[in-house]
């Protein structure tokens, strides 16, 4: 019988011949992961110096401080403080500030490779299957016992299929695509499970694309997001100096799935998650004219160097709606050069925007951006929970890029086809 | 602790995530001072009206969001002596275990109400209704997970490995 691609990959980390659905393995990390929020800071430091205050590879640790960057208060620039120094005191090299969230750091930087585990203090890890990784989000506590054994123990999931077959038209996007499987199959629909998405759909994406779909997988649920890594992997790895020490893993032809999903991206169109719920996913016309009070580009989710490009499009020229504000917060450093050096900054300042630095501070209300009382945003990242980017009074609805983009114009949420 | 645990019920609905659990806001605050917020979107008194013992029953989908372990954390701080629901976040009920918190599924969590007070057999998988009289049926803890919460967590078995 065939084997899945976490079947596969759990197997090789935790040495054993082969492995199924239900097993339960404790395998080996290849990549451990700790931002600033849910890092040392949270019981990890305090606790790791009563047991062994040592990690078990500095090689395979990696410290990101995103959150509470930059700073907007005394606490937050302690917290990153006391992050940056626990790193230099642990012997962590692989330490990053201020340069953007940490999903797109890891991949940037070659920590996120194909068939390797990967485990963050961040839910969002699952963005790491883009690139054909296992990479899931754990608690503080259970890093604290991967940093001091190298080990955790992991069931294997069982694997939803999500299949997307067809063209998609002009002004949908992969967020699209992300939204319209999480309305179907449901916020917890793939609790514990592992979400293999295929199909000539997402073959076709670019790299920038694909993670903005795994970057949610967490959303249903999912421990995991996976996509099958082909050329185009190895080719943004290539871009990065790798060239090998990574495995390419995919699922056999005849693997065992609990579930298949098929859906036609010939017959989609732009979607929104609506307030307070990510799966409460609707088709833009039924929330057209909503008025909005900030639009927000920007997050692991949806503020690569592809999304920006896309906002830029339908920016070009034009002005953003009195009495609204757009938000930009390119997802990582590199990608605001690039986006700087081609004039796509430009464009979207030109039009109203205000460029922010590369952080997770709008997404999850810590700085830079929160709402008031009664205020509606549209944004491109992945959560809309009650209270998360500000007052618990405010409301929040996902779209794509350039759902984002067509609404800051309009303000109010706005179908993006009406800007081609 | 026993495989026993008894206490009084504080009630909630179905997808009460981590946001709502722990508000990011305050998440730069220590655990003791991020704790009075907890709840605090869908229960402003939650912090104040919670007492060392009271257990958290709740509907589908607890703890779904964040991986944040301020949410267990700061339901630890408060005193919350076990939590149950119909069905939990994958990364939330990790956390729980690891800090040494009972969590169990119970498809039957619709007929226990706020304030009553119920006893939960860990080994047998029961709970027992002492307000209302009935016994429903939820999920045993498995010998080697509740070896893991009654050793008061993961930090404890790390400490007592290495």
């Amino acid at each position: 019988m065939g084997k899945t691609m976490s079947e596969k990959i759990l197997a090789r980390a935790a040495a054993v011949p082969e492995a199924s659905a239900g097993d339960i393995l404790w395998v080996n990390v290849d990549k451990a992961m700790m931002d600033d929020i849910l890092g040392p800071r949270v019981e990890i430091a305090e606790k790791m110096a009563e047991i062994k205050d040592e990690v078990w590879d500095k090689e395979k640790v990696v410290v990101i401080s995103d959150h509470y960057t930059p700073p907007a208060n005394i606490k937050q620039a302690e917290i990153v403080k006391f992050t940056r120094e626990w790193a230099s005191n642990h012997g962590v090299d692989n330490y990053y500030e201020f340069i953007g969230p940490c999903h797109q750091i890891m991949a940037e930087y070659g920590h996120v490779r194909p068939g390797a585990v990967v485990l963050g203090t961040d839910s969002h890890t699952c963005m790491g299957g883009a690139l054909g990784a296992f990479a899931t989000g754990v608690g503080s506590t259970e890093m604290l016992g991967v940093l001091i054994t190298g080990k955790t123990w992991l069931r294997v999931p069982e694997t939803i299929k999500v299949e997307w077959t067809g063209k998609m038209a002009e002004c949908i996007m992969a967020k699209d695509i992300s939204l319209k499987t999480i309305g179907v199959i449901g916020h917890a629909g793939a609790t514990y499970k592992a979400v293999e998405y295929t199909g000539d759909t997402i073959t076709s994406l670019p790299i920038d694309e694909r993670m903005a779909i795994t970057n949610m997988a967490v959303e249903m649920g999912a421990k995991v997001g996976l996509m099958a890594p082909d050329g185009k992997v190895v080719e943004y790895l290539k871009q990065r100096g790798i060239n090998d020490g990574y495995t390419l893993v995919n699922s056999d032809a005849d693997a065992q799935y609990c579930k298949t999903y098929k859906f036609s991206a010939t017959d989609l169109v732009p979607v929104v998650a609506c307030p307070h719920e990510v799966d409460n996913v609707t088709e833009i016309m039924n929330v057209e004219g909503t008025s909005i009070h900030q639009a927000y580009l920007g997050s692991c989710t949806g503020g690569r160097y592809y999304d920006l490009v896309a906002a830029a499009r339908i920016l070009k020229g034009k002005k953003i709606a009195r009495g609204i504000r757009l938000l930009v917060s390119p997802a990582s450093h590199e990608i605001w050069r690039q986006a700087a050096a081609d004039g796509t900054l430009a464009v979207l300042a030109d039009a109203g925007a205000i460029v922010l630095a590369p952080s997770c501070g709008v997404c999850v209300g810590l700085h830079s951006g929160i709402l008031a009382d009664g205020e509606i945003c549209i944004s491109s990242t992945n959560r809309n929970f009650i209270g998360r980017m500000g007052s618990k009074n405010a409301g929040i609805y996902l779209g794509s890029p350039v759902t984002v983009a067509a609404s800051a114009i309009a303000g109010k949420i706005t179908d993006p086809r009406r800007f081609i | 602790m026993s495989n026993i645990v008894r206490g009084r019920v504080l009630k909630y609905g179905d997808n009460i995530n981590t946001d709502i659990i722990s508000p990011p806001q305050y998440m730069e605050l220590s655990i003791p001072e991020a704790a009075k917020y907890a709840m605090s979107a869908i229960d402003p008194n939650f912090a104040t009206k919670i007492q060392k013992g009271d257990i958290m029953v709740a509907g589908a989908n607890l703890g779904s969001g964040s991986s944040r372990e301020t949410s267990p954390l700061t339901l630890k701080h408060l005193g919350v002596g076990a939590i149950v629901a119909k069905s939990f976040a994958r990364i939330f009920y990790r956390n729980c275990i690891n800090l040494g918190i009972p969590v169990i599924e119970c498809s039957e969590t619709d007929k226990i109400s706020d304030g009553d007070v119920i006893e939960i057999n860990l080994t047998e998988g029961t709970i027992k209704n002492v307000t209302k009289d009935e016994v429903y049926t939820c999920s045993k803890i498995p010998p080697h997970i509740l070896a893991l919460v009654n050793e008061g967590g993961l930090v404890s078995y790390l400490k007592r490995i290495v």
